[in-house]
């Protein structure tokens, strides 16, 4: 067995040798980088602009790992993916972490060789229409037309309202979200389908966005995660807990701004053991004891990052929904560190 | 020298020989060792799973409940669809625009050779996207879009009047009209009655089923969608550009005495044509026709681009989106269009030989 796995090593010589694999933290540091997988393009999510910076809730995320790692929000490789290539290229490791709007359901999480982390964004499928229509629900949409982009739920989630209900209907279904809207906007389609936070950011490119209406309906939950290989566990609870962290910081009214100054000052035991003031619960990670203190003062906690990329301060304007605080209405809920 | 100059030859094709070997092997290596250390289940077991989505055109029966493999199927149909009608059509506008290439009219000409410059020069994803959003765009929606004769035609597509019933005499009749234009003489007549009876057959036995404005759009009859078209469109049209420069150069690589020699025979220059130069054309045309065959039915997996429901969007991107077995599906995806490649391949190689024996 042994001397099968030299073989093995002297085959794969010019490469690396996948036999005795390294874990993830350590090729992310040795290489001095994330390697992260983000879509290619969609506003509040993850968007780059003319100079190629990248921003969005997905970016931020990437920028917290990585900050939590080499207390440098900047060294990540973002790696645009279309929704078929992504799950490739984490299998593959091509990425280390993909960002990139992606549904946690069953079949991801247990057939794909990957693991969702958490929720980062609870989400619902929703549709568009033309005002004119005077469509008030998805339940007299029957015979429409929808389009769609390939190579996510949404199709499945088309065919199952719509056959659930046994409306007639058929589904155009394009490779890029931008061609699928193009093609409804020359009226290809009565209905532009998808995740409802992507839907406000696709209505917002049309010529005259304020001739559709998003309807009430939400067809779907969308529990929107990162992702990870399944062979590395303590690179699994690294990413893990820095997305807990982001929530935790907003629960405990840690911010951008005070991180530093808490961490210093006699502040709550709570805020205290996330800073890294108190006990160190970044060794099990392999990283410093102020791990998530760097990834807050680099971008904020999860709150201030939602409102920056989706919410009030941003053109997209979202309510935070079902995307509140657990203690606030909504049912984001990350356990606490300790 | 010769014999020095063999061995050295040897010797670099055998180097890279090896070459080649070593890194086939160590591709299949990578993919093997990749797949060993993922908890994902390889084989092939996942086509008889349900597929849980629809599609938009199907050539046979297909919902929500038919299986992955089925749904390969589909596409599959799908993809030889666009690639027979594309071809045909590609082959006629080709062979005319080559003939007008050298037409004795300076007009034809300039048409004809405009025509394959700007084809031959333009992206052909550029043209399917002008077919797709730029034509698509001007057609009117179903509420208002046009109608004449009990067809419609809008943005959702064009609806004919389809018969029904008696299809398999109809077939019979095309099959028979289709060895009648290889058949010897006598057996001709045979066939062409017995095809012209098959199709009485098949109309008598036909009712028609007239598409008819519904709802939010046109439903019934034979439906034509705006991306089967526009795919067409553009993979004939731009095929068709090549087609024409390689009809061309085959007609001028004739020698101009046998256009001479039919005129004097007395032959107008469209018989001339017809029975002494395109015949001896034909052998050097077919060998290059057949690559730009291979290439229209590359091409159109383009469909991805604007939502036509061919093997690469349906197989190679919904159900490896749904399934995750990307190593599977890329290489049951290769093999077809490597099969269709040598399919196509060997039946004009076949031609190509009649043709010059």
């Amino acid at each position: 067995m042994k001397r099968h796995g030299i073989l093995y090593c002297a085959l794969a010589l010019a490469l690396h040798c996948v036999g005795a694999q390294a874990g993830t933290l350590d090729e992310v540091r040795a290489r001095g980088k994330l390697n992260c997988g983000v879509t290619q393009g969609l506003a509040g999510f993850s968007s780059a602009d003319a100079s190629g910076n990248w921003a969005g809730l997905d970016v931020d995320f990437c920028r917290a790992v990585a900050a939590a790692i080499f207390d440098d929000a900047s060294k990540v490789n973002f790696v645009p993916l279309s929704s078929k290539q992504r799950f490739t290229a984490l299998q593959s490791g091509e990425i280390d972490v993909l960002s990139r709007v992606s549904t946690w359901t069953m079949q991801n999480d247990t057939a794909l060789g990957i693991t969702f982390v958490g929720v980062i964004y609870h989400d619902g499928q929703g549709l568009m229409v033309r005002k004119k229509l005077e469509v008030q629900s998805a339940l007299e949409l029957s015979g429409a037309e929808v389009c769609t982009n390939t190579g996510t739920t949404t199709e499945l989630n088309i065919a199952d309202f719509f056959r659930a209900r046994s409306m007639p209907y058929k589904i155009v279904a394009f490779e890029k979200s931008d061609e699928a809207l193009k093609a409804y906007e020359a009226e290809r389609c009565d209905v532009y389908s998808t995740d409802a936070s992507s839907l406000s950011a696709q209505r917002i490119k049309l010529a005259q966005p304020d001739d559709h209406v998003i309807l009430p309906d939400l067809i779907s939950k969308e529990p929107l995660a990162p992702a990870v290989r399944q062979n590395d566990p303590q690179w699994e609870s690294l990413v893990r807990w820095t997305l807990f962290a982001l929530i935790d910081a907003e629960e405990l009214a840690v911010t951008k701004a005070n991180a530093d100054k808490l961490s210093r000052t006699d502040a709550a035991p709570g805020v205290r053991r996330l800073l890294g003031a108190e006990s160190d619960y970044g060794r099990a990670l392999g990283l410093d004891k102020d791990w998530a203190l760097k990834a807050i003062r680099a971008v904020g906690n999860y709150g201030e990052i939602f409102d920056r990329n989706l919410g009030q301060q941003s053109p997209l304007k979202i309510e935070r929904g079902l995307n509140k605080l657990w203690n606030n209405g909504g049912i984001l809920f990350a356990p606490p560190v300790r | 020298m010769e014999e020095t100059g063999r061995a050295a030859r040897f010797w670099i094709q055998a180097a890279l020989l090896a070459a080649v070997v070593a890194f086939a092997g160590w591709l299949v290596f990578t993919a093997w060792t990749n797949i060993g250390r993922l908890p994902v289940h390889f084989g092939l077991g996942f086509l008889s799973e349900p597929a849980g989505f629809s599609v938009l055109q199907t050539l046979i029966p297909f919902d929500e409940r038919s299986t992955y493999g089925r749904a390969f199927v589909v596409g599959l149909l799908n993809t030889l669809l666009v690639a027979a009608i594309g071809i045909a059509i590609a082959t006629v506008i080709g062979f005319s625009i080559g003939v007008a290439r050298l037409a004795p009219n300076r007009l034809v000409r300039a048409v004809a050779a405009g025509y394959v410059e700007l084809f031959r020069n333009l992206p052909l994803l550029l043209i399917l996207f002008f077919f797709y959003f730029g034509v698509l765009r001007q057609l009117p929606p179903p509420r208002t879009g046009f109608e004449f004769a009990g067809a419609y035609l809008n943005n959702r597509g064009l609806f004919l009047p389809e018969p029904q019933g008696g299809g398999w005499f109809f077939v019979a009749a095309v099959a028979l009209f289709a060895a009648a234009l290889v058949l010897k003489a006598r057996w001709r007549v045979f066939a062409n009655v017995g095809g012209a009876v098959a199709l009485i057959a098949a109309l008598a036995m036909t009712h028609i089923v007239w598409p008819e404005a519904r709802g939010l759009s046109v439903s019934g009859g034979l439906r034509l969608i705006p991306e089967f078209v526009a795919l067409v469109a553009a993979l004939a049209i731009y095929t068709a550009a090549y087609i024409a420069e390689i009809v061309r150069a085959g007609i001028q690589s004739v020698a101009r005495g046998q256009g001479q020699a039919a005129a004097a025979l007395g032959l107008t220059g469209l018989q001339a044509m017809r029975y002494v130069v395109l015949p001896q054309a034909l052998r050097l045309v077919v060998p290059p026709l057949t690559s730009q065959y291979l290439n229209l039915t590359k091409n159109s997996s383009l469909a991805v681009a604007i939502a036509y429901p061919d093997l690469v969007s349906i197989f190679a991107g919904t159900t490896l989106a749904q399934t995750g077995q990307a190593v599977e599906i890329m290489a049951l995806t290769m093999g077809v269009y490597l099969t269709l490649s040598l399919a196509t391949a060997a039946l004009l190689n076949w031609q190509n030989a009649r043709i010059r024996a």
